[in-house]
């Protein structure tokens, strides 16, 4: 007879696995992908698949090369990938793509660590990066339609229009909702990015806090600083970045509170940059910014165990 | 204020399965400690004959439990084996002649007041049947019974595959009862809460019907949500009191009993006979039919395996209880124990250890924790060797349900390590009062030297 396993309880796990949370979040991520081909053309497709590939490739070789165990299998590498491209014009030079990947994955994720120990996004901190490098092709928008030749006809996103106050390159709520309009690939539709956050939020895999507190936020500010509300929380990259990146686990905080502040804070940043800052668009520093706190609103939110009367 | 707690599988295959007694196997292997507690002392001698109920081992101590024979027999030898977590134990075997004669001393015992109640139920054998083992004659006597309000009846069974809480529910639902009025009438308790899961629906309507000719019977129907049989759990979702860090039940006012050890207290009772048998589920992957039996205590797993109907393959895994906070059997020698309220044999499959991987933070062990403590934290600050961080984390707090490790999608070992930190804690702190100690003490020598050399 066969030894029998010894081990300490429990013996029952769930089947849901890092893999399968990650292909949660890709499966979220498809329907921008799709707004994009068709907002942008087949070149947004381009991008992605040299993002995700790329940040494969790096994962991969880095394991390789520091002898660690290989966790391309986990697909957060794909994520990482999606997002990133996400983030960029999609006239971006392909090289510019890559070097962005590596920055994400080699940079701001395994040398800290590698998964769940990095304190910034990587796809976000990747994009700072590229937008200091090339300050030129990271602001090359392409109106949609116009996707012939990527440098052909530049454009205002509709943040930098309504920054300049040229109320004619601002698009209709109608165009902000459907993506018709410059941005970043995975930006611009925000009805296929909140098809994405309903599926994250419906799957369990994040909560609503944080994105709905973001998003009111920059709502209520606007109003506050006489703005319209709306136009502010369609364009720019805040549904972007207030579902898929201001939620990641590793960067975040983990308390209902904590997720609560982290909305605000990313909130109130985005705010003051796009009104009174250099930029037209917030979001992606807001959410490094307060990357940088997780621990500290983590620490300050932390949940007393539940037991009754005199505490030692 | 919710509790936090996980979904788990239910299968409870054998709900609807009636207990059938098992044929007495050839020998029988009774260990002295089935209980918490310091172990019972053998009382028989190899080549005595012994009958069903005789006691074989005696309470020694404070906590401990006596022990019958469970089958009439000749007593083969005096041995030792080695128990689930490591430590040996001597232990009975008896060769069954087949018979099963009743010992002639087994009379009902004369009960009277409190005391020579406590003392039956210490007589009995009978310790916590819902698993956990301790001696219930100690839970039950209690110094100061105007401190008791209320008495809780766990028939929550949350862990998946056991039925046998059930079985005892609808089987035996009148002595579930007349336990009820024992404890009324020796402990004065007048307000009595049955708690179970919303899943054990022919369980809950034997209760009804009884609790609706009994006064001061409250039955708390709550969700199937694991670990709603947590003693701590239990107390708090059907009364919302919360126990003091380190508290008992009692300091709230509560006792909670287990719904088959009450109904065996009050069936030893009416019948004098100690516990000798036990109803358990026999379930699992590697099971041919699920089902629920009445074996004799000391019956081989292998024994119980090849009564309860056979397996289907070699098993992987065998546990005693079930899959969420089951001991691993290290032998099919190994014997049903009196806590033993189901034997799960796992096939290859169901056995497989998922594959550990890095911490994603993604919260889901905390957000899970009844008692909302961090085992990410409490991971981290055992790594680290921190004990204060251990003692901030409230480290001491976990029951080690393992609802973190089953939802955590890395699948790491989150309750383990919180056993280790609860482990390092208890060191940490003995260490912080020996030191204080010392100080105290160097201080005193220190301020004594300085009189001396004002002097």
């Amino acid at each position: 007879m066969s030894r029998l396993i010894s081990s300490v309880s429990p013996h029952f796990f769930t089947k849901r696995s890092t893999r399968m949370i990650m292909l949660d979040v890709i499966i979220a991520l498809l329907p921008a992908a799709a707004a994009s081909a068709i907002v942008f053309g087949p070149r947004s497709l381009l991008v992605i698949g040299v993002c995700a590939a790329s940040c494969i490739i790096f994962e991969f070789a880095f394991e390789k090369l520091c002898r660690r165990e290989n966790t391309i299998g986990d697909l957060s590498a794909i994520v990482t990938g999606m997002l990133l491209a996400y983030n960029l014009p999609v006239s971006i030079p392909l090289w510019q793509a890559v070097f962005g990947s590596l920055v994400a994955i080699v940079v701001v994720k395994q040398l800290f660590g590698g998964l769940g120990q990095n304190f910034a996004n990587p796809a976000i901190t990747a994009r700072i990066v590229m937008m200091v490098a090339f300050s030129g092709s990271m602001t090359n928008w392409v109106f949609p339609g116009t996707s012939k030749m990527p440098d052909a006809v530049s454009s205002a996103t509709p943040l930098s229009a309504a920054a300049k106050g040229t109320v004619s390159m601002m698009p209709s709520y109608m165009d902000l909702f459907l993506g018709k309009h410059a941005g970043c690939i995975g930006e611009t539709c925000a009805l296929a990015l909140l098809i994405g956050g309903i599926y994250l939020i419906i799957r369990r895999v994040i909560s609503w806090h944080t994105p709905l507190v973001f998003m009111a936020t920059v709502a209520l500010m606007s109003f506050f600083c006489g703005k319209d509300p709306l136009y502010q929380v369609l364009s720019g990259g805040l549904l972007l970045g207030a579902i898929f990146m201001a939620t990641d686990y590793s960067t975040t905080p983990h308390t209902k509170w904590g997720k609560v502040i982290f909305g605000v804070g990313c909130g109130l940043i985005t705010i003051l940059i796009r009104f009174w800052g250099n930029l037209p668009e917030g979001v992606s520093f807001s959410i490094l910014i307060m990357n940088i706190f997780t621990p500290y609103i983590d620490k300050l939110t932390r949940v007393k165990p539940l037991a009754g009367g005199a505490e030692q | 204020m919710r509790m936090g707690g996980i979904r788990v599988p239910h299968r409870k295959n054998t709900d609807r399965c009636q207990s059938v007694r098992l044929e007495v196997p050839k020998t029988v292997t009774i260990p002295m400690s089935m209980h918490i507690g310091k172990y019972a002392r053998v009382v028989v001698k190899k080549g005595d004959t012994v009958k069903v109920g005789q006691l074989i081992g005696e309470a020694d101590g404070f906590v401990s439990a006596n022990i019958h024979s469970s089958v009439s027999g000749t007593v083969r030898k005096i041995d030792e084996i080695m128990t689930s977590n490591g430590a040996k134990v001597s232990c009975v075997v008896i060769d069954s002649d087949g018979k099963q004669e009743k010992y002639e001393n087994i009379v009902p015992p004369k009960i009277s007041d409190f005391d020579s109640f406590v003392k039956a139920v210490k007589e009995s054998g009978v310790v916590g049947l819902g698993g956990a083992g301790f001696p219930s004659f100690v839970k039950l006597n209690v110094h100061d019974l105007n401190k008791v309000d209320a008495v809780i009846i766990n028939a929550a069974e949350c862990e998946p595959y056991i039925t046998s809480d059930t079985r005892t529910m609808v089987e035996k639902g009148g002595y579930v009862f007349k336990g009820i009025e024992l404890l009324r009438k020796y402990m004065g308790v007048s307000r009595f809460i049955i708690g179970t899961e919303n899943n054990k629906r022919e369980a809950l309507e034997a209760m009804k019907r009884l609790a609706d000719k009994t006064e001061g019977v409250e039955i708390h129907v709550l969700p199937s949500v694991y670990p709603q049989g947590g003693e701590k759990v239990l107390i708090y979702n059907t009364i919302r009191r919360l126990i003091p860090r380190g508290g008992l039940p009692l300091d709230v006012g509560v006792i909670v009993v287990n719904v088959t050890t009450l109904a065996f207290i009050a069936e030893y009772i009416e019948t004098g006979m100690p516990l000798v048998e036990k109803c358990l589920t026999v379930d699992g992957s590697a099971v041919k039919e699920p089902k629920n039996v009445i074996a004799p205590i000391g019956m081989s797993i292998a024994d119980l395996a090849e009564a309860a109907g056979g397996l289907k393959c070699e098993p992987a895994k065998i546990l005693y209880g079930g899959p969420m906070m089951g001991i691993t059997v290290p032998s099919m020698d190994e014997p049903v124990l009196k806590n033993t309220n189901a034997v799960i044999f796992m096939d290859k499959k169901e056995a497989a250890p998922p594959k550990i991987t890095a911490c994603i933070s993604c919260g889901a062990c905390a957000a899970h924790c009844p008692f909302r403590l961090d085992p990410r934290s409490i991971a981290r600050a055992y790594k680290l060797e921190d004990g204060a961080a251990l003692e901030k984390l409230a480290v001491d707090l976990c029951m080690e349900c393992g609802c973190c490790s089953y939802v955590c999608p890395a699948h790491r070992p989150l309750v383990q390590t919180n056993k280790l930190g609860k482990q390092m804690l208890k060191k940490y702190l003995s260490a912080k009062q020996a030191q204080k100690e010392n100080d105290l003490k160097e201080r005193s020598v220190r301020e004594r030297q300085e009189k001396e050399a004002k002097k």
